[in-house]
């Protein structure tokens, strides 16, 4: 295990006492002092903060972790969780968006088609992958390797990791609405089991055109929402800086989605965050992957359709007659 | 009771909120000034220039279908509260408000009715009403809308207007996006026609769903038609904006939309396009 790093602003504590030990390591090494005791309170201490901060985390807290650069991206779990991943590039039409990958891999021994939103690490591998944001091609890639997956009878396992569909001329001329519309449409009536994990950012219908599946499965620190707490915080707060406001108003958190029945299953992450253990977290969400996996088994035709219809028909608290529906 | 007790400085009360004040009204593409009883006559649309304001889904819909045909169907919902969403105001408080400026219950009106004798499935949304948003009491109405299109087996259509997404419904009306293409996807399976109609404005979670999935996707002139805001753009790519982005005329001629139709003829090409794509031939001639 990686020594944890300690960047987020919340986190300053922790970033305190992990220099205050560093420095006493230092000084036990050149006055050649035992400090055994002091090092030993140290790490108690920040053993002790680490549960308070982390077991108490507010939901903006929650999104810096989503968001936190150290985070495992879509294809680290692939590596982990997967063997013989086969990237099938382009949407045959215009592009290849690096933004948003596809491809044929085994899970457990089975074929899957997995479909992942991808940021990238360093600054040059951001760019291409443009933080994550598809842009029109990466939707119809996705549709195209979805169709793929259905004419030869192999789930979809799709990663959601963006902070939204890209805003830009050029996708904006191109229809990234329609081809969002279109993956929703299609994915409803898609003909093979298909599971989505919201590993880390769930930015609105960018996040829901990879969505439509039968089960959602989200990281206990990832959020998914209608939109950005920062766009919401300006809209409604007429202040950027309300995010932390809007973050709790608009109920984003794992938790909080499990709860409103939008999401099937909240994937623990180690303590402090996914990015602590990366083999922990794909760990569990192999566990579960694979238990939603056997469960989707048993729906074949049209019973699968009728069962991911339903899903998403009741989605949604609304008052006829004077009585709330939900 | 003050409201009444004020003294009155015009003689033309002025009921339509999508109408701006007064007894005149500015054309925005002409400049010229237009009798407001004269727009309303026209559904809303300057007869010289042709430019199209908003208009009301009741008016829209006394416009559309053929006499006493319109028969609106799940008038009962509304939004509840599912997040308790409170920002400057809560959101309770802000729906009674829009209930109150607009005169209706939600953003969308729904209902079957007759064109030109073809009985259709319609959803007409509502601007006036919290900018058309869609939560779930919107997309739950525009789900019955297409599943009665289905169980009739008739064809739908949509109107849209709306910003977007509804901020206070939270992941709910997301999920409206998916909910509402998932019946979508089953009235086409059933190769039942969808014609959307795409008018001023339709942006965001609605236009990347039910907006643009149409058989056949109809804009009015002018209409502003688009996924991201163009000041989201703007500060994205920081270029400027090439001219006339995100209308339904950039939209024609970038692929999206089949045809702009003028208000004044959406009846009758509603019924061409109904008679080629439902009924598959003209009826016989009247003698």
């Amino acid at each position: 295990m990686e020594k944890p790093v300690y960047t987020l602003e919340f986190e300053k504590p922790l970033r305190d006492l992990s220099t205050q030990l560093e420095q006493l390591r230092q000084q036990s090494l050149e006055n050649n002092l035992d400090v055994g005791s002091e090092i030993a309170a140290i790490e108690r201490k920040i053993e002790a903060t680490q549960r308070e901060i982390y077991s108490s985390l507010t939901p903006w807290q929650k999104v810096q972790i989503a968001r936190h650069p150290k985070r495992p991206y879509a294809l680290d779990y692939v590596e982990l969780i997967c063997e013989g991943f086969v990237e099938l590039h382009g949407d045959r039409q215009f592009n290849d968006d690096r933004a948003l990958v596809g491809g044929t891999a085994f899970f457990n021994g089975d074929a899957v088609m997995i479909i992942a939103q991808q940021k990238g690490r360093e600054t040059k591998e951001k760019i291409a992958r443009n933080f994550g944001m598809p842009q029109p091609e990466g939707y119809r890639k996705a549709l195209r390797l979805m169709k793929l997956a259905e004419k030869f009878g192999i789930p979809v396992l799709t990663f959601i990791d963006t902070p939204g569909a890209y805003p830009g001329i050029g996708s904006e001329e191109r229809h990234v609405s329609e081809a969002i519309a279109v993956n929703l449409r299609e994915m409803a009536m898609l003909r093979v089991p298909s599971i989505s994990v919201v590993v880390g950012e769930g930015g609105s219908g960018g996040a829901l055109g990879i969505g439509v599946t039968d089960r959602v499965l989200i990281f206990e620190n990832s959020y998914y929402s209608v939109i950005s707490p920062e766009g919401c915080a300006a809209i409604l707060w007429k202040d950027a800086a309300a995010a932390p406001k809007a973050a709790e108003a608009l109920k984003l958190n794992a938790d909080q989605l499990e709860k409103l029945g939008v999401v099937d299953e909240v994937i623990a992450e180690p303590f402090g965050g996914a990015h602590n253990d990366i083999e922990q977290a794909a760990a569990t969400l192999r566990y579960a992957l694979q238990k939603h996996l056997n469960d989707l088994r048993g729906l074949k035709g049209d019973n699968l359709l009728d069962a991911r219809y339903e899903r998403y028909r009741r989605l949604g608290l609304y008052e006829e007659a004077g009585v709330v529906h939900n | 009771m003050s409201l009444f007790s004020k003294p009155k400085y015009s003689t033309v009360v002025v009921k339509k909120k999508d109408i701006p004040k007064g007894m005149w009204t500015k054309c925005p593409l002409s400049g010229e000034i237009v009798f407001n009883k004269e727009l309303e006559d026209n559904q809303m649309v300057v007869p010289k220039s042709g430019h199209h304001f908003p208009i009301g889904a009741r008016q829209r819909i006394a416009a559309l279908f053929d006499e006493n045909t319109f028969v609106e169907i799940d008038a009962g919902i509304r939004s509840a509260d599912p997040l308790k969403f409170v920002d400057s105001q809560p959101y309770p408080v802000r729906i009674k408000k829009y209930e109150k400026e607009s005169g209706l219950t939600e953003a969308v009106v729904c209902g079957t009715g007759e064109i030109h004798g073809i009985e259709v499935a319609v959803a007409v949304m509502d601007f006036r009403f919290c900018g058309g948003a869609m939560g779930s009491a919107v997309g739950e109405k525009i789900t019955r809308a297409i599943e009665t299109a289905l169980k009739k087996k008739i064809p739908c259509l949509i109107f849209s207007a709306s910003g977007g997404a509804r901020m206070q419904e939270g992941i709910f009306s997301l999920m409206q996006m998916a909910k509402t293409s998932a019946a979508l996807g089953r009235l086409a399976e059933a190769k039942l026609p969808y014609i959307s109609i795409l008018t001023h404005p339709t942006m965001g979670g609605v236009t990347a769903s039910f907006a643009v999935l149409g058989d056949i996707n109809i804009a009015e002139p002018g209409a502003l038609i688009g996924f991201a805001g163009a000041r989201v753009i703007k500060d994205t790519v920081k270029q400027t904006l090439p001219p006339g982005f995100q209308t339904a005329e950039f939209l024609q001629t970038h692929g999206l939309i089949d045809q702009i139709v003028s208000r004044l003829e959406m009846r009758d090409r509603l019924r061409d396009i109904l008679r080629a794509l439902y009924l598959r031939k003209l009826p016989p001639a009247k003698k």
